[in-house]
């Protein structure tokens, strides 16, 4: 009877196991015993999680202690060069933070407003046929993986930008952040979505009510009222960009420079490491040591990010009319 | 406010800029659409041409024109079903802890804070956690199992989730039902719960797999090599992946390789549309026979 199959098997398989359960006092005694193992497994699955982050943090930290052993963790923090491979080597870690930051916001100046109004346009004037092709739209920008993302920064929008900018170099932050911008865009688009279709119902009708038009009310209520989720969404799109590895290492370069200027060559965190581990300097060494001190700082940074964020995000959940 | 209703000039004015927000909106969400049409069309541009079937028979090779994606797309493969079987078992037990017999209490909350925060934590992380615990410690070197471990971690957190939501999709009048009659907690799972959820569990877990296919940079942390001449034949040996092979020959300076790479792409592409796919039509067949 394959046509109403669930519900048969599910009234099937409470017989077995009763039948099972009833049958002797050994039987029960091994459904016992299986419960307990079963439990057990259950549990050390769960704890895995755990354990995941405990390895991680302690990783980091444990071979970060072999670096800063070498390295104060004021040159670190302070010096503005970056030569860790050099035969005078120099362990600034700014120019990779420089990098990272110079990206991210660039990935930021096109991801927030983009997304932002992407989420208004959806969430307050779209058709639901417009949203129809708009939210898959987004979803598939958001599967598509990253080094296809690279590839497409490279070969396409720097010899497309280089057309506008004469000055642009072929590896260079600029086309490396607006990728990443596209890359974050659904990220932002759709928790800022879901910021504005938080906000009550009430407040647009009030407002409308009023005599304000529907762009007094959009900006003038329900973006402010939903600004708190808005901005969550915002840091979230930050973190993921601070962490992306193969855009920036495909097409910002791989040259640690301290400098805000998005027309050259920069050097991420995530692009140095994928760097160092795929050269050839020798394990152990300080040079190798160093992209577990600049995990760790990657690490905390993001940690940081997705924290404030979340609790942002709660707090939004929690004031919810 | 008095203004707002006297002038029709204000009126007029209002009109206009609610006419030109409309016209930003739809220009800003046609951004999104014309920027896939554009990166789609320029890949298939760059490397139509070069999907032959020696390109997908071929070992890498120095000249652009005769490498081929045989072992990457084979370590592709050998990748994904030992993540799957590393990671389902593990993801899915654990949500089962966590929804059908964990109580609510502090492990079971440290737990879930632990899971959000591990699935924001950058992917180039996970490749250094592996470098250390799988190919250094546990001295699995760098082999197919040291990247199925490592890729297997940085799936449990989407899969985890993924599985607990498809739980949640079961009624509890069914578990009511099977442990009234009897049953213990784990053969009301066993037999009641999973068969019930497996659907849902099974659509989150493909979505979630199709993020381990496309993954580059921890491979690249742990060391996926490019250059193999054989094909992987046992769990320690060497291997490489598709994203790996992409990234090697876009970052060559040559045209010809880059065409390769578009041409790795497609099939990159092709791979997981195949398994969202199949993810959606395992969503729709079996979203309506649930039996309550």
């Amino acid at each position: 009877m394959p046509n109403n199959a669930p519900a048969t098997e599910v009234g099937v398989s409470y017989t077995r196991a009763v039948v099972q359960v009833g049958v002797s006092s050994r039987n029960r005694r091994r459904v016992r015993a299986e419960e307990k193992v079963v439990r057990g497994f259950l549990f050390l699955c769960a704890l895995l999680g755990v354990l995941t982050t405990f390895a991680i943090v302690f990783i980091l930290f444990t071979e970060s202690l072999g670096f800063f052993k070498a390295v104060s963790l004021r040159e670190f923090l302070t010096s503005t060069v970056w030569t860790p491979t050099f035969k005078n080597p120099s362990f600034g870690v700014l120019p990779l933070v420089m990098g990272t930051l110079l990206t991210s916001l660039i990935a930021l100046l096109l991801a927030g407003p983009v997304g932002l109004l992407t989420a208004i346009y959806l969430s307050e004037y779209a058709s639901p046929r417009v949203r129809r092709v708009v939210k898959p739209t987004l979803e598939v920008l958001a599967g598509i993986p990253t080094v296809v993302y690279g590839y497409f920064a490279l070969t396409f929008i720097t010899p497309l930008l280089q057309k506008f900018i004469p000055g642009l170099e072929g590896f260079n932050a600029l086309s490396a952040g607006l990728v990443m911008g596209i890359m974050i865009l659904p990220t932002v688009a759709s928790l800022s979505e879901d910021a504005l279709y938080a906000v009550p119902n009430s407040l647009r009708y009030a407002s409308l009510a009023l005599g304000a038009t529907r762009f007094q009310t959009v900006w003038g209520v329900v973006v402010p009222a939903a600004m708190s989720g808005v901005s969550a969404s915002f840091l979230l799109g930050i973190s993921r960009a601070v962490g992306e590895t193969m855009i920036v290492a495909i097409a910002a370069g791989s040259q640690p420079n301290f400098t805000f200027n998005p027309l050259v060559a920069v050097q991420t965190m995530t692009a140095y490491i994928v760097q160092i581990t795929m050269g050839d300097t020798p394990h152990g060494s300080v040079g190798y040591q160093t992209i577990f001190a600049v995990g760790l700082l990657l690490f905390l940074m993001t940690l940081m990010l997705n924290l404030v964020s979340e609790a942002i995000r709660r707090r939004y959940k929690g004031a919810r009319v | 406010m008095i203004q707002v209703v006297s002038t029709p000039q204000w009126r007029a004015r209002e009109y206009r800029r609610e006419q030109i927000f409309q016209l930003v909106g739809a220009l800003i969400v046609l951004f999104a659409l014309t920027t896939l049409v554009v990166l789609l069309t320029k890949i298939l541009l760059d490397g139509f041409a070069r999907l032959n079937p020696e390109f997908f028979t071929s070992f890498p090779s120095r000249r652009a024109s005769q490498a081929g994606i045989l072992p990457a797309l084979v370590g592709s493969a050998y990748l994904l079903l030992l993540t799957a079987a590393i990671a389902i078992p593990i993801g899915v037990g654990a949500a089962i802890y966590l929804e059908e017999f964990a109580r609510r209490n502090w492990f079971t909350r440290l737990v879930e804070i632990n899971i959000t925060n591990l699935a924001g934590v950058p992917s180039v992380i996970y490749g250094l956690l592996g470098l250390q615990v799988f190919v250094r410690t546990l001295m699995m070197d760098r082999s197919l199992l040291a990247g199925a471990c490592t890729m297997a971690l940085l799936a449990l957190p989407v899969i985890i989730t993924a599985a607990r939501e498809g739980l949640r999709t079961v009624p509890k009048s069914l578990r009511d039902g099977s442990l009234a009659l009897g049953a213990t907690q784990w053969q009301t799972v066993r037999y009641t719960v999973l068969p019930v959820a497996m659907p849902s569990i099974l659509t989150g877990v493909i979505l979630s797999l199709s993020r381990v296919v496309g993954e580059t940079a921890p491979l690249l942390v742990i060391g996926a090599v490019v250059y193999i001449g054989t094909l992987p034949d046992s769990l320690f040996s060497a291997f490489t992946v598709l994203p790996v092979q992409i990234y090697n020959w876009t970052t060559r300076p040559q045209h010809a390789f880059q065409e390769n790479a578009a041409a790795g792409i497609i099939v990159l592409l092709a791979l997981l549309l195949t398994m969202n796919a199949l993810a959606i039509y395992l969503r729709n067949r079996y979203q309506k026979r649930l039996p309550i």
